[in-house]
């Protein structure tokens, strides 16, 4: 059970549950519980998507699509069944906040469900969770016997003649399924490899059905959305950025864990105030604001807005809300090669930029980090993730692209500061050869 | 082969959960590998029998998934981070440190059969790092003392 913390800057959505006990069905409909899916199914199916589409809600897994939006595509008539999936396949390093929501408050996302279900006109909701998360797989067992039990799932839902099953889904650990078509693949059975897109799971998705796949997270807003109104959402957070986000501090700060801020809270004021500062005295390097694949910021490049817009014109991405803190006293050379040696080991091997760029960048980041690195190399990197960009089926190669261009970049004096065999500046000595001792 | 009642209740409920049998693969083979330990050729060929797929279907699938594994594991599987968020809060330290203890390395289990180490990817235990996992427990905020603890607990209730 992972442990809660506040701020009194928190404005408290879809953590409000959290440590109330609403696991427990009675609890959460005194919480007004299933009371949003009881008012959707008087709404006709537009007005639903209007209402989230006017709530500025967007996509909380990273990319940041508005949920309105991706709801409607959908098309209208069909002759395949159609889906919603919920992706909790939450494995981005950084991030930490789907698994406080299945943990606290599981039913909010069978209703978040729910509710995309009736907007779209599916009969079937998956909630698909990754493997490590065994005890949350069986939170939401729990929560879907129970819903069944009472009827707010399965035949004639609150007797409106409808009917809708939710299932649950468990993985087998593979960071890639995270991406939507291969989340389907894995639903399906089989190796998560990505689907080439068009045509979107919006019109071929799950058994070639249209299918509506969203984050844990978004789907857990859309009952606060339906109960509190699109305006009130919306005013909660910035322009085209509606309600607040589960940010999870991580790394080297005083008070890590997982916020519900508003969107576009100020990520310095983050970091400093609600985060309590850098400790031990130290001081701030950079910050990877949006989980490992969003390029990182520099200290001096912290006064933004953490909503999507505006990360993005900062040079990064908001991503999946993981915000993990370096400080002064860490190697970005090393930090650079554990981010590589992640996105080494989840590529699928599917598509050759991905495959054998990751597999040289992270063979030239060890070299690098053990003293063994040329000056041309860093150009190298660079140019070889560069070329990476945009040249895959899935976006785990634009992921492992991205920091990496950002690290060389931004700090290419720790990478200057490692060549002609120099031992890392950074380390304690002999710790640099443990990395690839360990590496898989 | 035969397989616990519990599993033949899960695996006929999981089943009925899509229109394709071959769907409930991924979450049978975790389910099976919990009771047995492993995947062993047994298994794969009863699971490929009931889902109406290949044994090298299913083989292809074990390949892709971390958690599944063809080969015995210890009792107890420890299942160290050593991603960003952990690394910078001394997740290198506690690999080491299991390694030191137990005197195995990635991927390897002690002699006894009692542990198997393992080096892995994300847990979604990053605001409490470091972390491990033991089985499916996780461990959080851990120093080299605590997972020292830890380990012992865990092989105490073994020979208790």
């Amino acid at each position: 059970m992972a442990d809660l913390v506040s701020h009194p800057d928190e404005v408290k959505v879809v953590s409000r549950r959290f440590g109330q006990g609403a696991t427990n069905l009675d609890r959460y409909l005194e919480l007004d519980g299933y009371k949003a899916v009881q008012k959707a199914l008087g709404m006709e199916p537009d007005a639903i998507i209007n209402e989230v589409k006017n709530s500025g809600l967007r996509g909380r897994g990273g990319a940041g699509f508005s949920t309105g939006m991706k709801w409607s595509f959908v098309p209208k008539q069909s002759a395949k069944p159609k889906y919603v999936l919920c992706n909790g396949d939450e494995s981005e390093p950084g991030t930490c906040k789907d698994r406080l929501i299945f943990e606290h408050d599981p039913h909010s996302v069978i209703e978040g469900v729910m509710i995309g279900a009736l907007a779209v006109g599916a009969r079937s909701g998956y909630i698909y969770i990754r493997g490590e998360y065994r005890y949350l797989l069986e939170i939401m067992q729990k929560a879907i016997r129970d819903a069944y039990a009472r009827g707010f799932i399965g035949k004639n839902i609150f007797g409106s003649g409808r009917d809708l099953d939710i299932y649950w889904h468990g993985g087998a650990g593979a960071y890639e399924v995270g991406e939507e078509s291969a989340l389907m693949e894995s639903l399906e059975g089989k190796r998560g490899i990505p689907r080439i897109r068009p045509p979107f799971p919006a019109v071929v998705g799950l058994w070639g059905g249209p299918t509506v796949i969203n984050n844990a997270e978004t789907l857990a807003n859309v009952p606060h959305i339906i109960l509190g109104g699109a305006d009130w959402f919306a005013k909660l957070g910035t322009p085209k950025n509606g309600g607040t986000r589960l940010f999870c501090l991580s790394g080297n700060i005083a008070k890590p864990g997982v916020y519900e801020l508003p969107m576009g809270y100020n990520l310095k004021k983050m970091i400093y105030e609600v985060g309590g500062g850098i400790p031990n005295g130290r001081q701030l390097k950079a910050v990877v604001p949006g989980g490992a694949s969003c390029p990182c910021l520099t200290a001096g490049e912290i006064d933004v807005a953490m909503d999507f817009d505006s990360v993005a014109k900062a040079g990064s991405m908001l991503g999946s809300g993981g915000v993990v803190v370096v400080d002064d006293q860490q190697c970005i050379v090393k930090f650079a090669l554990r981010t590589m040696k992640f996105y080494q080991h989840e590529s699928c091997g599917w598509c050759i930029p991905c495959r054998e760029g990751t597999d040289w960048l992270k063979k030239t980041l060890i070299r690098f980090h053990n003293g063994g690195g040329m000056k041309k190399d860093i150009d190298n990197m660079q140019y070889l993730a560069e070329n990476m960009l945009g040249r895959t089926f899935c976006p785990l190669g634009d992921a492992a692209a991205m920091p990496t261009i950002a690290f060389v970049k931004k700090f290419r004096k720790e990478f200057e500061d490692h060549l002609e065999g120099r031992p890392c500046p950074y380390e304690k000595e002999g710790a640099a050869e443990q990395v690839p001792a360990f590496a898989h | 082969m035969k397989l616990s009642d519990e599993f033949e209740t899960r695996f006929a409920e999981m089943v009925t959960h899509y229109p394709t049998k071959r769907s409930a693969l991924v979450p049978t083979l975790l389910y099976a590998q919990d009771e047995i330990g492993f995947l062993s050729d047994e298994v794969i060929t009863e699971l490929a029998a009931r889902l109406d797929l290949t044994e090298l279907e299913v083989n292809n699938v074990i390949s892709y998934y971390s958690m599944l594994t063809t080969k015995p594991r210890g009792k107890f599987n420890v299942q160290v981070c050593t991603n960003i968020s952990c690394m910078v809060r001394g997740g290198e330290e506690i690999l080491h440190h299991c390694a030191k203890k137990l005197g195995v390395g990635h991927k390897q289990t002690t002699p006894d059969g009692m542990f198997t180490l393992e080096e892995v990817e994300c847990i979604g235990a990053c605001s409490w790092a470091p972390a491990a996992q033991v089985n499916y427990d996780f461990h959080e905020n851990l120093t080299t003392d605590k997972m020292e603890r830890i380990l012992d607990d865990y092989k105490k209730k073994a020979t208790q």
